[in-house]
């Protein structure tokens, strides 16, 4: 790299401090314009309603609004994830002096009727009533709903609120204004912040993100690099909660990764994202370009003396690629298998360079915490779980989507509540957390508060967010065999335990679902188990036991009923 | 084994590894844009990428198959994508891959042998909230039901001509 | 220094050592499966787990921290490990009476150790039916269902040796170690150089066997049994006997293949010195009329097919002389059967060699200049001492024997062509006498800057008679590429070329540590055999190539001149550029 000159680095500095000012100014100017507006229709533009055909939808609204000559008056805005994917495409109405209006399973017929009737009448006269025709009312989604009350939302806050693609936006809505924010801070105080935050890593293991930071903050740099690491691989299937962050808040993410490569002296970032998240990839190359563009990204940011740069690679289909040596592996360029730690990644890790990794969550959640403070963050939440989770709540539940909850808020209310109930009209069974390394909660345990202890203290985890409900109508055998399949299928194959041991325990599962089981072969399950917790390599199949296990325990009747068939057949 | 590529697709994989030279972590990228241009990975492929990114053989291969996005073969001209991710498992989707498997008569991982469908089975496509989902070439299918399996192969079919 | 507990047991190590060698010293020998000493650890198998205060992790390949708490059996461990090997097991095929590696299986001495009796999960072997035995090569066998995954050899082809023949294939449960597009050995990078099979520690990788073919021919009594044994054979072999590492056994090899049948034993370090002389004056001639600079040497079959596959460029630099069990391979059938009165058709010349690339050179096109293949059979050590076990011959307890003449004298210089620097020092002995006239002073005989394992690359600056002579010497194949750069780029710019004289052997420590040697092959095992071949030079009444008589009277009846026309007709060979992969 070249030296500057003293010179130089003072025209970088004046540079830095204007482009500061062009981005506030971008802002105020963005918040003039929407002033200005008499309506806005924002409409779900993520992968879920996208692909119940939000586009067109959008495309017929904007039409519809020509049409009708009110483009000038209404904006129109494709949104991250509103949260109700199941009934998507959702689209909210938002006009001056009335109350906001939602729309569900919107198409493109209906665009043009929700424009006619009911955005037109009302900007024509601010009095008159709603009066929707039957087949609109039927579509309406009430935000008088727990699924929407009941949520406090930090992550999510501005998802399904605002066009991801504009930069202004985000920064009306107070983007960019934490990473200003700790540039006029020292490092070790915004550690300080976020360890005091209470911030815990949302990707899975929950280890403080301020404690992380610290130690990457006190390894020196090797060939004058440390890198941020997003973790955006997201392999959990049945979870999408980082896809929606990444594709809705994309600035959000890189945000938090500055501010993390401020706070440890990190002097690059990359962002290791799936290829199946094509919209998450686009938002996110999007937001590299701007942040560039605007001297976001790039040497003595906002006049500070902060240079950084990110970059991104994609993940290319391997669920252990989120495991982080697997990850930094998989970066690299080779086979995505894990390595023993220590070496931790933060003294020997990309590249063999110290590098720290976050999840997309946990870094999104950053700026909210320099804003708000620790002490906000802090006092939301329960004694060791801090701050809020987002889920993605799937499986037999009515309200399936994306939702983000305080810590503590119970599984019952998570599912009875702000899932409305079943989807089946049968009686909940339990629900299962931690993806492929969680466990099951039956459900009278549903009065446990959601929280990393309480969690693990059932034999479940918290994961990265995934929750799928189960009615009664649902073997738990055949769940536990559904989630040893998809772990078998994405060992890396590198340690014996868990290669051989997750085989061979699949195939004596098998056995016991199709009836042909035995009491013995209960017990070389769990010989199994106790080697791969103890024995295997990584994360991946020292938890693969944990579906069979927590399933063996809370509904062992279900085991027996199968192994009782083979008796007396 | 793999037929000669013309020349043409051999400077088109060359300008596609280009802009990855040099770069830290190009392997893997440089690979999946060269799948994306011509719809799998070909050895010939890895070969001019072993070279032009300086990388042996060995480990592009080990990497092509450690990594379940990568294709070594052609697939099909239609690609349909039925999800078997946790959500879609739940609301029925073992049924659908049955369905497909049955009706098209290939495994996941296939191709027809009329070359028309190639079947994946894949974990999650980040719409669970529509489960169960099937894609075909980029168009979801959601809440897809046993029934409507037919329906979507004869689509396709008769889209394909 | 770190200071910890292991089983209670106070003990200081210095930093970076793992925790199982740590363990070593307080005598604990904490099980281990896909570590090896001499590789980095992959941390695959899972059986050396221990406790720290509680919490599991690979003793392996964690390095010793200061205040550890070490426990390294407790009920639960013993449980973790053996569920682990039994799992190996379940997908191992039982086939131990049968393997090649039966007696010195490290999969099968751990079950033996664990006291195993039964595997309790189901026989999923069958699974493995669709992996035949890789046999393309003729030299190296893989038969990937004994392969436990232990990464050894992927650790010796890729960063060992920098050849990527070798690579994981699949993942999970069809993980298996193969070549690039699943293609045969044969058609692949691979030089033969036959490391991966030294370090594999089950039946998985392993020499071709050619006992059986060469019992068959010692017992059909028309065949005259010639057989050559290479300097490095003769400090390893005593291993397999139980002697200690570095045992020079010259005299028991000769009489012990006496015993098993071979008529005539003659010696390939008189080939070395035959090496010697027609290399050390083709250098003589190229340094002084400055062509093709530098020279490399051409002895090691596994470099030479390295060079013919990554830098064909080079072959311009290569020597052309054959290896030395050639040469006397093409002596015996030549020279010695007119001399003796012995139809060379009837002759079988079977080599005793550290290497299985060998068994690639003598099927090579130039080796036949006899009119008949040149060397029928190389066996690697380890065949060799299986075969005396197999005659039930007490090796430990022979007499010593002497080789037959006249290609069995060896001098000082034929012996050092054993370990890395030895081609070096025999040639520049041998080039000393031939620029000045006059022998090398007795201390100056071992040049020290080119002996010695710590380097890959050992370079020195050699003054003969006024005349500056720039030598490199590599080990370990991974270590050339750097030095052929560096010529490579020299040359591109007319430059002088950075050395003269390049030695270059394929495996690390030279021949001593072949890959047809015993295995558990580490620096320490390297340097105690190349310390038992420096004995045997030293102990020599002659140590320069061209003071061997037997040499000096070879070429006077027979051969002419060093380099004239009858010695390259049957002494040298040519070099052919070769694709990586055959597809
Ligand atoms: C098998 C396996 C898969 C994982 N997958 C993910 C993932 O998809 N996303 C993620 O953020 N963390 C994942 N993790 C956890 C990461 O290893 C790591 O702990 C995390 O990214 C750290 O970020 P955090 O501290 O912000 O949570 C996974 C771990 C394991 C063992
Ligand atoms: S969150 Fe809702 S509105 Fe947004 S894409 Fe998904 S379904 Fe549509
Ligand atoms: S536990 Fe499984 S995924 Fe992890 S390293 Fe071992 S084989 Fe690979
Ligand atoms: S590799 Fe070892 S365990 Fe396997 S069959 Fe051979 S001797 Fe027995
Ligand atoms: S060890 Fe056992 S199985 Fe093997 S030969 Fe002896 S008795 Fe037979
Ligand atoms: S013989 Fe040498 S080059 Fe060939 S596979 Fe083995 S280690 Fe690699
Ligand atoms: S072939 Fe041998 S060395 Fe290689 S992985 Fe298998 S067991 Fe280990
Ligand atoms: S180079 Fe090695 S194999 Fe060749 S003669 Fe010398 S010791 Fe034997
Ligand atoms: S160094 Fe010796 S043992 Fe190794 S390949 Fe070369 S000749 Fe053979
Ligand atoms: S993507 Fe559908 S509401 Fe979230
Ligand atoms: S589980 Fe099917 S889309 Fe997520
Ligand atoms: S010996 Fe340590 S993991 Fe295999």
């Amino acid at each position: 790299m070249v030296e500057l000159s003293a010179e130089q680095i003072a025209k970088l500095k004046a540079l830095g401090a204007t482009q500061k000012e062009t981005l506030v100014k971008m802002g105020d100017d963005f918040k003039k314009e929407r002033e200005k507006d008499a309506a806005c229709i924002y409409t779900c533009n993520a992968t879920g309603c996208r692909s119940g055909g939000s586009v067109s939808v959008i495309d017929a609204f904007r039409d519809a609004l020509a049409a009708a000559g009110l483009s000038d008056r209404v904006r129109m805005v494709g949104t991250g994830c509103m949260g109700l994917c199941a009934s998507g495409p959702l689209a909210r109405v938002e006009i001056k002096g009335r109350e906001p209006f939602l729309y569900k399973q919107v198409t493109p017929d209906l665009a043009q009727i929700i424009v006619a009737q009911h955005i037109a009448p009302a900007l024509k006269d601010a009095a008159a009533p709603l009066n929707l025709s039957k087949k609109l009312a039927g579509h309406e989604l009430s935000l008088k709903l727990p699924f929407f009350t009941k949520q406090t939302k930090i992550v999510l806050k501005h998802l399904g609120h605002s066009d991801p693609e504009n930069l202004g936006e985000y920064i009306a809505n107070g983007g960019y204004r934490a990473l200003m924010k700790a540039l006029e801070m020292k490092p070790a105080d915004v550690i300080d912040i976020v360890k005091k935050s209470g911030l815990r890593g949302r990707g899975g293991a929950g280890f403080s993100t301020g404690l992380k930071w610290e130690m990457l903050a006190k390894s020196a740099p090797v060939g004058g690099e440390k890198f941020v690491i997003c973790n955006g691989d997201e392999g959990d299937p049945g979870a999408y909660m980082d896809s929606c962050i990444l594709g809705g808040g994309s600035h959000a993410v890189l945000e938090g990764m500055m501010i993390a490569a401020y706070a440890t002296g990190a002097t690059s970032g990359w962002f290791y994202i799936r290829a199946e998240y094509p919209l998450a990839l686009e938002r996110m190359e999007l937001a590299i370009r701007q942040a560039k563009k605007y001297g976001i990204l790039g040497r003595n940011i906002f006049g500070s003396d902060f240079n950084f740069m990110a970059d991104l690679r994609y993940g290319a289909g391997a669920f252990v690629c989120g495991e982080e040596t697997a990850l930094m592996a998989s970066l690299e360029g080779n086979r995505g298998t894990p390595r023993p730690r220590p070496p931790f990644p933060t003294e020997k890790g990309l590249f063999d360079k110290p590098s720290v990794i976050n999840n997309v969550e946990t870094l999104a959640t950053v700026p909210a915490i320099i804003l708000g403070g620790a002490d906000w963050y802090n006092a939301i939440g329960t004694a060791t779980s801090k701050g809020t989770k987002v889920f993605a709540l799937t499986g037999k539940v009515l309200h399936s989507g994306l939702v983000e909850v305080p810590f503590g808020t119970t599984i019952g209310e998570m599912v009875n509540d702000i899932g409305g109930g079943t989807s089946t009209g049968k009686k909940f069974k339990a629900v299962q957390t931690g993806g492929p390394s969680g466990g099951v909660i039956p459900a009278s345990e549903f009065r446990m508060p959601l929280c990393y202890e309480e969690l693990k203290k059932i034999g479940s985890i918290m994961g990265s967010g995934g929750m799928i409900v189960m009615d009664e109508s649902d073997s738990m055998v055949e769940i536990a065999k559904f989630y040893l399949e998809f772990t078998v299928e994405e060992s890396c194959g590198k340690c014996t335990p868990c290669r051989i041991g997750g085989y061979q325990m699949l195939r004596l599962l098998k056995k016991i679902a199709s009836g042909k089981g035995t009491r013995a072969d209960m017990d070389k399950i769990r010989d199994i188990a106790a080697a791969m917790q103890r024995g295997s390599l990584c994360g991946l199949g020292q938890t693969a036991p944990n579906p069979v296990i927590s399933t063996m325990k809370f509904f062992a009747d279900e085991y027996d009923a199968l192994l009782n068939k083979g008796r007396k057949g | 084994m793999a037929e000669k590529m013309d020349e043409e697709t051999v400077a088109k994989v060359k300008g596609i590894l280009l802009p990855w030279k040099g770069k830290r972590g190009n392997l893997i990228m440089a690979l999946l844009r060269v799948q994306e241009a011509l719809g799998y990975v070909p050895w010939e492929a890895m070969e001019i990428a072993s070279v032009e990114l300086n990388v042996p053989m060995a480990r592009i291969y080990s990497v092509v198959t450690f990594y379940n996005y990568f294709k070594l073969k052609t697939p099909g001209k239609v690609v349909v994508m039925v999800c078997d991710g946790t959500a879609c498992h739940i609301q029925g989707s073992p049924a659908l891959v049955e369905a497909f498997e049955k009706q098209l008569g290939v495994k996941s991982g296939e191709t027809t042998s009329d070359g028309l469908f190639y079947l994946q089975v894949v974990r999650c496509l980040g719409c669970c909230g529509l489960a169960p989902v099937v894609v075909v070439n980029g168009k979801t299918y959601r809440t897809v039901a046993g029934e409507d399996v037919a329906k979507i192969i004869a689509e396709w079919r008769a889209a394909m001509g | 220094m770190v200071k910890l507990k292991i089983d209670n047991m106070e003990i200081d190590v210095p930093a970076g050592t793992t925790i199982l060698e740590a363990a070593r010293r307080v005598k604990v020998d904490i099980p281990s499966l896909c570590y090896h000493r001499d590789l980095n650890p992959r941390a695959a198998c899972g059986i050396c787990v221990v406790k720290n205060k509680g919490k599991t992790l690979r003793s392996c390949c964690t390095a010793v921290e200061e205040g550890m708490d070490i426990t390294t059996r407790d009920p639960e461990l013993i449980e973790t490990r053996r569920t682990i090997l039994k799992l190996v097991l379940s997908n191992h095929p039982s086939e131990c009476l049968t393997c090649i590696r039966n007696d010195n299986c490290e999969l099968r001495r751990l079950a033996a150790t664990f006291g195993l009796r039964e595997v309790p999960f189901d026989d999923i072997t069958p699974s493995l039916k669709d992996r035949p035995i890789d046999t393309s090569t003729d030299c190296i066998h893989i038969d990937s269902r004994k392969c436990i995954l232990c990464g050894r050899c992927v650790e010796a082809c890729q960063v060992m040796q920098k050849i990527h023949a070798l690579t994981y294939l699949d993942r999970g449960i069809k993980s298996r170690v193969g070549v690039a597009g699943g293609l045969p050995l044969g058609d692949s990078p691979c030089v033969r150089c036959g490391q991966c099979t030294a370090h594999c520690p089950t039946g998985a990788l392993t020499e071709e066997d050619h006992s059986e073919q060469v019992w068959a021919l010692l017992q059909n009594p028309d065949n005259h049994m010639v057989v050559q044994i290479a300097p490095a054979v003769r400090v390893a072999l005593g291993e397999e006997f139980g002697l200690p590492v570095g045992t020079l056994v010259t005299g028991k090899i000769y009489t012990a293949l006496r015993n098993m049948g071979f008529k005539v034993v003659f010696d390939t370090n008189f080939g070395a010195d035959m090496t010697i002389m027609e290399e050390a004056t083709e250098f003589v001639k190229r340094f002084t009329n400055r062509i093709c600079l530098p020279m490399v040497t051409s002895c090691c079959p596994a470099w030479v097919n390295y060079m013919e596959k990554y830098f064909p460029d080079m072959i311009p630099h290569f020597s052309t002389c054959k290896s030395p069990h050639q040469m006397v391979g093409v002596l015996a059938k030549t020279y010695y059967a007119q001399k003796a009165g012995i139809d060379p058709a009837k002759m079988k010349v079977i080599s005793i060699m550290p290497c299985t690339a060998k068994k690639m050179e003598i099927t090579l096109p130039d080796m036949k200049s006899s009119g008949y293949q040149d060397v029928d059979y190389v066996l690697t050590t380890r065949e060799l001492a299986r075969m005396i076990k197999q005659a039930g011959i007490e090796f430990t307890k022979l007499d010593d024997g002497v080789a037959d003449s006249p290609l069995g004298e060896y001098s000082g210089a034929g012996t050092v062509f054993g370990y890395t620097g030895g081609v070096m020092i025999a040639a520049l002995r041998t080039a000393h006498f031939l620029i000045t006239g006059k022998e090398m002073a007795e201390e100056d005989l071992e040049i020290k800057p080119i002996l010695g394992i710590d380097k890959g690359v050992k370079e020195m600056t050699m003054r003969i008679d006024g005349s500056e002579i720039r030598i490199a010497v590599a080990h370990g194949i991974g270590h050339i590429a750097e030095v052929l750069e560096r010529v490579r780029a020299a040359l591109a710019k007319g430059a002088e070329p950075p050395y003269h004289f390049v030695e270059v052997m394929t495996c690390p420590g030279g021949c001593v540590g072949g890959g047809g040697q015993p295995c558990e092959v580490t620096d320490e095992v390297r340097i105690a055999r190349a310390n038992g071949l420096r004995q045997d030079d030293k102990q020599s009444k002659k140590r320069c190539s061209h003071q061997n008589a037997n040499i000096q009277k070879v070429y006077k009846d027979f051969l002419g001149a060093p380099n004239g026309e009858k010695a390259h007709h049957l002494l040298h060979t040519h070099y052919t550029a070769r694709p990586l992969y055959k597809k």
